[in-house]
């Protein structure tokens, strides 16, 4: 072998990467990572814990949301606050990312009499992903008072809320003491390395404090190049009249529309053996 | 009455006192943020290595007589008590928990001694002699134990480091997990298991991908298993309706609580092995099982009755144990910050499970990894593989550039694979090696070089794919 080696040896099957994300026929130095793979991994990583250590900015959000005019439920947006008083405290007890403090407690209260119709409750948390939020809770918002309004479901409204620090169980705190029949959380997701702004939806019918995940409903990965806004908007629509209707949410809601995702996914075919 | 306290250490003129022995193992664990969160975390530096020393003067016999998690109310401590073989355990029985690590320091401590003492030792002297060892010791002990097991190939001989080829896909779309399983068989990985974590996770979808994974192995006659880590009981339902099931996974826990929290118990998995055993789909072996675990999960289930997370962990591998599995692995950075805040936790708890798993004598593999909310990055990832290989780890996950796009979490690539063989002259199981070599997949075997020139193995199947423009 007279032939000289070329330092980065590329891998022919890279054209597989037309059926996926993943990262495969990087090619190799040696055997390991060439130096653009490398670089490219630990950009991704850099964004994605940006996104979980970057606050959320608050103001910026709330200029979004002025966005959606008389659609905004009034009184205007509420600032809380969740018991963990800082990021790092966040990380390492989820238990006070999941309950307000006592100055954000005191802010809510429920309407002096019984509404006459049921109440909603929507909540916006930074969760672990303030880019999700900030690059998609508006987005997704407007697109889903649209469509309510559209279904002609009659809601009453209660205040938007605004939470830092927040865990999803926060929601069903917020909407107890709201009044509200139901909750919707839009919170940030753990970020993944390429898709660090994923916003999570999460319904819980008749909210109150210690309720666990069997009560909630969940829709993940809101953002444009995974679940668009319009169809997670449909699918909360959905679980919300399902919930209504059985006067619960969670486990005994069936999603069906997970259902019709699924039959739309492209390449079914396995190209290695058939 | 006060509190009462059940073991108590005299240190100068101070008396410190431990409730029972949950109490005495909590706090005499190295610190990591799931005991912080549990509350069972020594108060100070001071009263963890008070502990410590309180501990070491125990005798081993002390763990046949008091439990951490009653007999009555859980399955697992039955199974870890009723199993216990006195006969066994004679070579160390007259050991404190200081001196037991003395002993597996020493030469008494040989393969062979430590394979004859597996059924003696329960996962809570394990445990506690792990809480005294530096992570230097957890390496050096568990390098001399050997655990080797069998399906269509043999995993875990001295020298030898497997892979899981981890394939998933966000949709389970077919031609995305066939490309990640292109990828990873030309980077030589895959003899462990070729295993997907399913993103809809039924009975239909289950079924569906063990025929996607089994056409390979066949068509291609790979001596490798695969798995879909499904629920056990979608696997039963699989295997009742003629699905190609190789290995029945299920993650399980410590205490007899978290496995409910999980859906089984110990019946259930009996069954599944059955089941999976009267395939005889084997060619090597009978090692059927596949469990993963992790510390934390009892914590998160609520179901960890006071006990530190890695005594809850050890636990887990007196459950693994009893269906001979071909491989147990613990997940170990996958749970997040609340349980392993850093590199430095993870990496110990990484060592820990290995070590404990080894002792008792379970096939101990590790996913290496960590998720973005955790203070950890790829070099922490680096140092654990180097020391998990050093240690003897069984296998390790492989995945397209460290990347899990659908359980948005980094775990070791194939090209990390490649590294620890390099730098640990570390091979694939033997049977695994040869068809590696037979197909041309690596140029140079010796030097786990992959092949420059596109393998005949899959040359005509990739040509004949319909150029399409990339997504990037």
């Amino acid at each position: 072998m007279t032939e000289k080696k070329p330092l980065v040896i590329e891998n022919r099957w890279r054209d597989l990467r037309q059926f996926t994300d993943a990262r495969i026929g990087l090619g190799r130095a040696g055997i390991s990572l060439p130096t653009s793979e490398l670089l490219a991994f630990q950009l991704a990583h850099a964004r994605a814990r940006d996104a979980v250590h970057l606050p959320l900015d608050t103001a910026r959000l709330l200029d979004g949301l002025n966005s959606l005019g008389a659609r905004l439920p009034s009184p205007g947006p509420l600032r809380l606050q969740s018991r963990a008083a800082d990021r790092q405290v966040y990380l390492q007890r989820p238990d006070l990312g999941r309950s307000l403090d006592a100055g954000s407690a005191a802010q809510l209260s429920a309407p002096d009499t019984a509404p006459a119709k049921p109440r909603l409750a929507i909540v916006i948390a930074d969760g672990l992903s303030s880019c999700a939020v900030q690059n998609n809770a508006v987005p997704m918002l407007t697109r889903f008072l649209d469509d309510l309004e559209a279904s002609g479901a009659d809601w009453d409204l209660a205040p938007l809320s605004i939470v830092e620090q927040g865990r999803v169980a926060i929601g069903d705190e917020i909407g107890e003491r709201l009044g509200a029949s139901a909750v919707v959380v839009l919170i940030g997701e753990r970020p993944g390395l390429s898709s660090p702004d994923s916003l999570g939806v999460y319904l819980t019918w008749a909210p109150c404090g210690g309720l666990n995940d069997a009560r909630r409903n969940c829709i993940s990965n809101v953002r444009p190049a995974g679940l668009s806004f319009e169809n997670a908007s449909q699918r909360l629509l959905y679980l919300l009249r399902e919930a209504q209707r059985l006067g619960t949410s969670g486990v005994d809601i069936k999603d069906r529309t997970e259902e019709v995702a699924i039959g739309k996914t492209g390449n079914n075919q396995n190209f290695l053996t058939n | 009455m006060g509190q009462t306290y059940k073991y108590s250490y005299r240190q100068g003129t101070q008396t410190w006192h431990f409730r029972d022995l949950a109490d005495l193992l909590a706090r005499a664990t190295p610190a990591r943020s799931g005991d912080r969160l549990a509350g069972v975390i020594a108060e100070s530096d001071e009263e963890r290595a008070i502990a410590q020393m309180c501990l070491a003067e125990l005798p081993l016999k002390a763990f046949l007589s008091e439990v951490v998690v009653p007999y009555e109310q859980d399955e697992v401590t039955r199974l870890i008590q009723d199993s216990h073989d006195e006969a066994a355990f004679a070579p160390v029985s007259h050991l404190t928990v200081g001196d037991f690590r003395n002993w597996l320091l020493s030469d008494h401590a040989t393969e062979e001694s430590l394979a004859a003492l597996r059924s003696g030792l329960t996962p809570e002297m394990v445990a506690a002699v792990s809480k005294l060892m530096r992570n230097q010791d957890l390496i050096l002990v568990a390098r001399k134990c050997r655990v080797t097991t069998a399906f269509r190939n043999t995993i875990g001989l001295p020298g030898h480091l497997s892979t899981r080829l981890q394939p998933n896909h966000p949709t389970d779309d077919v031609a995305g997990i066939a490309a990640s399983i292109v990828d990873g068989l030309l980077y030589g990985s895959g003899d462990a298991v070729i295993g997907i974590n399913p993103a809809t996770d039924n009975v239909a979808q289950a079924i569906k991908l063990m025929r996607v994974m089994d056409d390979v192995i066949r068509t291609y006659d790979i001596p490798t298993q695969s798995c879909v880590l499904t629920h056990v009981t979608n696997t039963l339902e699989a295997i009742a309706q003629g699905a190609p099931v190789d290995l029945v996974f299920q993650s399980i826990g410590g205490t007899e609580a978290t496995n409910s929290s999980f859906g089984f118990s110990l019946a259930t998995l009996a069954e599944a092995q059955d089941a999976a055993l009267s395939l005889k789909r084997g060619t090597v072996g009978n090692n059927v099982m596949y469990f993963e675990t992790g510390q934390g999960s009892a914590l998160s289930a609520d179901a960890h009755h006071g006990v530190d997370q890695q005594t809850c962990e050890a636990r887990a591998y007196a459950v693994a144990r009893r269906f001979d599995p071909l491989l147990v692995n613990t997940v170990v950075g996958f749970i997040g910050p609340e349980y392993l805040f850093n590199g430095k936790e993870i990496i110990r708890a990484g060592l820990e499970d290995h070590f404990c798993g080894k002792l008792l004598g379970v096939p101990m593999g590790c996913d290496i990894c960590y998720t973005n909310h955790a203070e950890a990055d790829q070099n922490d990832m680096d140092n654990l593989l180097t020391l998990l290989g050093v240690a003897g780890c069984s296998f390790i996950m492989g995945i397209p550039g460290s990347d899990d796009i659908m359980l948005n979490y980094q775990t070791t690539s194939f090209h990390d694979a490649l590294y620890a063989r390099r730098v640990l002259d570390l091979s694939p199981a033997p049977e695994f090696a040869d068809w590696l070599a037979r197909m041309k997949v690596f140029d140079d075997i010796a030097r786990y070089e992959p092949s420059a020139a596109l393998p005949e193995l899959f040359g005509s199947r990739l040509r004949g794919i319909t150029r399409k423009p990339a997504h990037d």
